[in-house]
């Protein structure tokens, strides 16, 4: 193998050092090669210590994402060729406290996914005998894209929302709280917004749209956000010109 | 040593896991209930699958044909019993799923859409484009996050059963975040950890499917069932093994060898016709497929790739239109990681490793012969699957069975006494284990000794087997497994040591590898799967059977037989396409 690529990681190993530092490794440059590949070149060949998550190696798990060149992408859907001729610079999602190597903390996530009820509210069941909630596929449409979340945390990473204020719900979530308000099985919506809207990190979103633009799955969650102040703005109009109206 | 105690205790946070811990949750709301998952529960292989589930939903379809084309399916090895529950509750799992809010496909007028499949003979898939198992996986998920009791133990690694007085009471596992052993004391364990295709060179699996839960349960004295019975998928990109879904072949796309071909009419599955026809041609069976490719290669009419063989999967012919709206993963996949466009090009594949028909030997509840420990999904072999699994009938499974076991654990830990007293002199033992192996300096690296087991499985237990092959296979698993005993790590960090998971799941795969080859050895006959060219034959008299390997320390593990369950459809021939 001719050809080799410098991957620049960022090393934290907390037993040892207090401060991250730096470690360069030559790994091959193959043409169908992605960054994970490289990362596990350096794991299995030179360096059984690094560490980082990954599993499915085809966009879906979403365990893999890392900063690359200063921008939050998945690394298994990263081609080191692309990159050529490096240094690659690789890093830890940027507003995670960082657990070790490139692994980062992801537990605050966990809890802001259900802080927003992520799942389906209804006034009165269906019994499972009287078969299924019919849903056309424009209704379907309505809330698909939303669905798409892999919770890779790369919207996080690009959020200059989320560095500032951590209290900041987040846009994957905002997102997935949209995708069961747009839901014609949910009836929850009403539960969620007066939920989003106790964190004000949300009004201080621009329509910069970082988020959308790094996510992989065309989630769109600026978009989200954005429908989201259009609901709660009208819901607090409503409040103002209908005080004993219904919601 | 830190210890918890639940009531249940359920190892992996996939489909299984999470169908069992709503099971719990909502029938038995005074349980405490334990998720424990190496992974985030989200992160959980069952996200990759991709083209469907099938449960009977159209009128015309019947209960009686899925359960037939299961069973011929997995060549009259299935549980027929087991077959005829599963096909019974398959619809009302689905059902339920669809009330918690999966976003299955919709025909026009807002029912659930149904998709052909391979080796059914109605159309029964339910899909959700062709990411179906990840919007299962994420539905479960969110579904299980408003039961607040459920407690999620993420990124913990369990690496021992804790069994005493005859049953299993917990498990020892190891926090990653920061490398603490705990003892996670249950009166009822479930195992769900999935498969384990990583013990293959070439597959479709994540790097976490290790067969942790089958080396947990084997290790503690319970039999894996029907080891010998491996899925290769007949359509895997060739360098990454990623998943081409069977849904691409259900949706029109042909198989073409290196003449532009539809080889498959060669190979008694029906003849070409240019749409779709259920139990013909690329909608046969996967064993058969793959088996076709083999002989294929051998006459020499397959393409000559960068990474070995391959095949060409053609579905330009449906259009964009039809490609976007109902594989658009398969487009994404192909783009990304192939450098292709299947619209306009044909997309180079070849059968990986897929899916592991055998598993922890269960009942129908997901009961092992282990009082207390319980098994579901891809871990577990019930069997419903036989020597081959039908594509789309995995995902119910993990319903179906994930919320028996679920309840059948449940009532096992209301009724069960106190934990034993000595349980935690085990998990102490077991923590001196784990201390000394992060130290272990003995001088083999783990990648070097994955990789040769991968090598010596894909050599010698591939598409077709024969008995010497088998041998210089089983010799070579046992020299690594010697060698797995004098690793060295690089790291001995308690801080997030995947180094340490890594070796542990390499003693796994090793310890599974092994019960696989020597299931292969013993049942001298061919059926599904399991294909000997010293035993064309499948051989009824003889193999009608399950095999149960169970481990002996030190030897080979010793092979047991359990008669099959034939309830209604005697053992026949395998008829496709005719």
């Amino acid at each position: 193998m001719a050809e080799t690529i410098s991957l620049q990681v960022q090393r934290y190993r907390p037993e040892q050092e207090a401060e991250p530092t730096w470690q360069s490794y030559e790994v091959p440059l193959r043409r169908d090669w992605m960054v994970l590949d490289g990362l596990n070149h350096v794991k299995d060949e030179l360096d059984g210590t690094l560490s980082y998550r990954w599993a499915c190696r085809m966009g879906v798990c979403g365990s893999c994402g890392m900063m690359v060149n200063g921008k939050p992408v998945l690394t298994c859907a990263t081609y080191l060729s692309a990159l050529a001729p490096g240094p690659i610079k690789i890093e830890p999602l940027r507003g995670f406290p960082v657990v070790r190597d490139l692994v980062i903390d992801q537990s605050d996530f966990v809890e802001k996914l259900r802080s927003v009820k992520p799942w389906i509210v209804r006034d009165e069941d269906k019994p499972l005998a009287e078969g299924e909630y019919l849903q056309t596929p424009e209704e379907l449409a309505e809330y698909k894209p939303y669905s798409m979340c892999i919770n890779c945390l790369l919207c996080y990473a690009a959020c200059p929302i989320y560095a500032l204020e951590p209290g900041f719900v987040g846009p994957a979530a905002i997102a997935l709280a949209q995708r069961y308000n747009l839901d014609s099985r949910d009836d929850g919506e009403a539960d969620r917004l007066e939920i989003l809207s106790r964190h004000d990190g949300i009004w201080a979103c621009t329509f910069v749209g970082e988020c959308s633009a790094v996510c992989p799955k065309g989630v769109d969650p600026a978009g989200a956000i954005q429908r989201y102040k259009v609901s709660a703005a009208a819901g607090w109009w409503r409040s103002v010109l209908m005080p004993w109206g219904t919601r | 040593m830190e210890t918890a105690s639940y009531d249940i205790l359920i190892i992996g946070g996939g489909g299984a896991g999470l169908r069992a811990a709503i099971a719990v949750a909502e029938d038995h709301p005074g349980a405490s209930v334990a998720v424990v998952s190496k992974v985030y529960p989200m992160r959980s292989h069952t996200v990759s699958a991709e083209g469907g589930a099938a449960a009977v939903i159209r009128p015309g379809d019947s209960l009686d044909a899925h359960a037939y084309d299961t069973v011929s399916g997995g060549d009259w090895l299935c549980d027929q019993d087991a077959v005829e529950l599963f096909v019974r509750e398959a619809p009302e799992e689905m059902l339920r799923l669809e009330h918690w809010g999966c976003p299955w496909s919709r025909t026009a007028d807002g029912h659930v859409a149904v998709r052909p499949f391979g080796g059914m003979k109605n159309e029964r898939t339910w899909f959700a484009a062709d990411k179906t198992g990840f919007h299962m996986l994420h539905t479960l998920y969110q579904t299980t996050l408003k039961h607040s009791p459920l407690a999620f133990l993420d990124e913990w690694f369990v690496t021992r059963l804790l069994v005493e007085d005859g049953r299993c009471q917990g498990a020892v596992a190891i926090e990653l975040a920061t490398g603490r052993i705990g003892a996670l004391l249950a009166k009822a364990v479930i195992l769900t950890t999935g498969g384990c295709g990583r013990v293959f060179a070439y597959t479709t699996n994540a790097n976490i499917k290790t067969g942790d839960g089958m080396a947990l349960a084997y290790r503690a004295g319970v039999p894996l069932k029907d080891m010998e019975f491996i899925q290769y998928h007949p359509t895997g990109l060739p360098f990454t093994g990623i998943l081409i879904t069977e849904a691409a072949r259900a949706e029109g796309g042909f198989l073409l060898n290196k003449d532009g071909y539809r080889y498959l009419q060669d190979y008694d599955l029906g003849k070409p016709e240019p749409k779709p026809v259920l139990r013909s041609m690329e909608l046969g069976p996967r064993d058969r497929l793959s088996q076709a490719f083999v002989k294929e290669m051998e006459k020499g009419r397959t393409i000559k790739g960068v990474y070995g063989e391959v095949v060409h999967l053609d579905v330009r012919h449906l259009g964009e239109t039809v490609i976007d709206a109902k594989l658009p993963f398969v487009r994404e996949l192909c783009r990304k990681y192939e450098n292709i466009d299947p619209v306009h090009e044909m997309i180079p594949v070849r059968p990986v490793v897929h899916y592991m028909m055998g598993g922890v030997h269960t009942d129908n509840d997901g009961a092992t012969p282990l009082a207390g420990l319980y098994a579901a999904g891809e871990v577990a072999c019930v069997s419903i699957n036989g020597s081959n699994r039908l594509g789309s009938n995995s995902l119910t499974e993990l319903l179906v069975f994930g919320a028996r076991a679920g309840a059948a654990a449940a009532r096992y830990a209301a009724e069960t006494p106190p934990l034993s007293s000595s349980i935690l002199a085990q998990a102490l033992e077991e923590e001196r284990r784990l201390e000394e192996l992060r130290r272990a300096a003995g001088g083999e690296r783990v990648a070097t000794l994955r990789t040769a087991m991968q090598q010596a499985m894909e050599g010698g237990a591939g598409i077709y087997r024969d008995e010497p092959g088998l041998r210089v296979t089983a010799a070579r698993i046992g020299e690594l497994r010697q060698r797995c005993g004098r690793i060295s790590l690089d790291d001995r960090s308690l801080t997030f040591n995947t180094e340490l998971v890594a070796v542990l799941e390499l003693s796994n795969m090793l310890d599974v590898a092994e019960a696989m080859i020597h299931s292969g050895l013993e049942r001298r006959e061919s059926r599904g799967a399991h294909q000997r060219t010293d035993y064309p034959r499948r051989d009824d008299e003889r193999f009608l059977a399950h095999s149960l390997a169970f481990r002996r320390e030190g030897g080979a593990p010793r092979i047991e037989y359990l008669p099959v369950a034939i309830t209604r459809w005697p053992p026949g021939e395998r008829v496709y396409g005719r």
